[in-house]
């Protein structure tokens, strides 16, 4: 696969084309958005939450495929997560991108370490300066769950 | 078509490669490529003149304000003006059209008063006047697009009345490549108390100006999106203009005479000039304006023009494709915004730049206009001097892989 085709896997213009879990919630919720200023990519996050676990999430954004599949996908993964296996999960993705070095590393065997489909984002690697749009989603979660810690 | 491909030489990044493709540079409208002339002339003024100017008394410090001078006098003649000294040199067409807002609108503008601009302006020829409107309580109102991406000049009447002090409006937009009705603002303005400033960062770079029979009070453009340097542009302005707008930043070089509670001023234009000026990138705007003068502006102008209807003729020929731009090449410049199928702009620009094809994607500085044309971003490809048909190609053949990529083939 070329480095392109890499980048734009299947499953991410799937999840560009199709976002799960679009919209916004109606309950009680956190809400957190994130901004892109230089590409102008935006992104927002609802989170409705039970103790310290996440029951429900609703996105809301627009910009390049790359930001939007990432949220999607990240929508996707986070829903029955407690906050532990999330900040897992934000951290392995992030070892993943390269943003992070392997100072923090996580344990395989925690739930929160399974990336699934978030793999395939991997592509992105390649592309450095795509890099910070499939960061939005997870800088925007990592607001979120910081609020929802506080509400807690 | 004309054929100034023997040019490319000249452009020593032209050179560059990614991946083995040769670079496609359709980002002009950002900024330009430099000549081996430009960047030659800059390094042999730091070599051989590099001085501060217009203070000095040796003989090197002499030389150095020569090659300052002349190069404004190049400039001034480039853009047909009676004086060079109606050009002020400033960090850019930003900066001039901030000196207008600063200097002339904010100590003129009253409560109640109008601003007119176009929907399709930069933000450069946006930001500064709501600035200066929220300081005096003027008020900014605007003129809208036809079906052609063209200002629309019905409604022209109903807007233009006494209560419009300023006319603000580019020569050529940077998204659309549409040309603003300069001419037309002009004479609507003719006769009342308002005076017509001209965004001419895209205009004087791709078409022959002449201020004298422009007719504009103001016209402000910058050097690096026409061969030369960043960091300089200038600001040319009728003589009572400049004369009655006051200077924006004070320092040194811009007073006649500095006292403990007040100062006068140097005369036009150095009292627009405050602190150190980009002297070696004067020279470089010099070579950038010798440079175009030697090709002849209505060559480039020509060569563009052509271009731009052979690129809109192969854009035409891949489906989905949208552009956002005047569809005939008459009264429109090289800048082609365009969309494709449900592929985001950057996206189309990473998939371009695999390809070695440098464009431009987002909302290119121009968000009202996007919001307008309600879309959130676009991908733009600029034409210059330099470029060539055989790139265009190039151009449609990555746009078709894209469509690949993105499964819409």
């Amino acid at each position: 696969m070329s480095p392109l085709d890499e980048l734009y896997r299947e499953v991410i213009l799937d999840h560009y084309r199709n976002p799960r879990h679009r919209g916004s919630l109606n309950g009680p919720h956190v809400h957190a958005e994130g901004l892109n200023p230089s590409c102008g990519d935006e992104f927002a996050l609802d989170l409705s939450v039970e103790g310290d676990t996440i029951t429900d999430v609703a996105i809301q954004g627009q910009g390049c495929s790359i930001s939007q599949a990432s949220g999607s996908m990240m929508a996707d993964a986070i829903v029955g997560r407690n906050f532990d296996e999330v900040e897992d999960m934000i951290r392995k993705f992030r070892l993943m991108m390269t943003i992070d070095e392997g100072d923090n590393p996580v344990d395989p065997e925690r739930p929160g370490a399974v990336l699934g489909d978030l793999e395939a984002l991997q592509g992105v690697r390649k592309f450095p300066v795509r890099i910070k749009c499939a960061d939005l989603a997870w800088t925007t979660l990592t607001d979120a769950l910081a609020k929802a810690r506080a509400n807690a | 078509m004309t054929d100034l491909s023997a040019l490319r030489s000249d452009f020593p990044i032209l050179k560059r490669t990614f991946d083995g493709r040769e670079l496609v540079y359709l980002d002009s409208a950002a900024t330009t490529q430099k000549p081996v002339q430009v960047i030659e002339a800059v390094d042999a003024y730091y070599r051989e003149k590099n001085a501060n100017v217009h203070r000095g008394t040796y003989r090197l410090s002499a030389e150095a304000t020569d090659a300052f001078e002349q190069a404004r006098a190049k400039v001034a003649s480039f853009i047909g003006s009676p004086k060079s000294e109606q050009l002020v040199f400033t960090r850019g067409a930003t900066t001039a059209l901030n000196f207008v807002a600063y200097g002339w609108g904010l100590h003129r503008l009253r409560e109640g008063d109008r601003i007119l601009l176009t929907v399709m302006e930069h933000h450069s020829n946006i930001v500064p006047w709501q600035m200066v409107a929220k300081l005096t309580g003027a008020e900014l109102v605007y003129l809208g697009l036809d079906d052609d991406y063209r200002v629309d000049l019905t409604e022209l009447d109903r807007v233009f009345d006494e209560r419009v002090k300023i006319v603000a409006v580019s020569g050529m937009s940077n998204v659309t490549g549409a040309r603003g009705p300069v001419a037309e603002l002009v004479a609507a303005a003719d006769g009342t108390n308002a005076i017509v400033v001209v965004d001419g960062a895209q205009l004087v770079p791709h078409d022959r100006v002449d201020v004298a029979s422009m007719g504009a009070d103001f016209l402000a453009f910058s050097a690096h999106k026409m061969l030369g340097p960043t960091g300089i542009g200038a600001l040319w302005g009728k003589e009572e203009r400049l004369e009655e707008m006051e200077p924006t930043e004070g320092g040194g070089e811009m007073i006649s005479d500095v006292g403990l509670t007040e100062s006068r001023w140097a005369p036009v234009p150095h009292k627009f000039e405050a602190g150190t000026p980009p002297i070696a990138q004067a020279v470089g705007f010099g070579a950038a304006v010798d440079y175009l003068d030697k090709i002849g502006m209505d060559t480039v102008r020509d060569h563009e023009r052509e271009l731009t209807a052979y690129a809109l003729e192969r854009l035409a020929e891949i489906p989905d494709l949208r552009v956002y731009g005047p569809r005939d090449v008459e009264g429109r410049g090289g800048a082609v915004s365009f969309e494709l199928g449900d592929i985001h702009a950057h996206d189309i620009a990473t998939i371009l730049d695999d390809h070695g094809i440098a464009v431009r994607a987002g909302h290119h500085c121009a968000k009202p206009l996007m919001r307008h044309l309600h879309v959130p971003a676009t991908a733009r490809a600029s034409f210059y001097i330099y470029n060539t048909p055989a790139e265009v190609d190039r151009l449609a053949e990555a746009l078709l892989d894209a469509r690949r990529v993105f499964g819409l083939a």
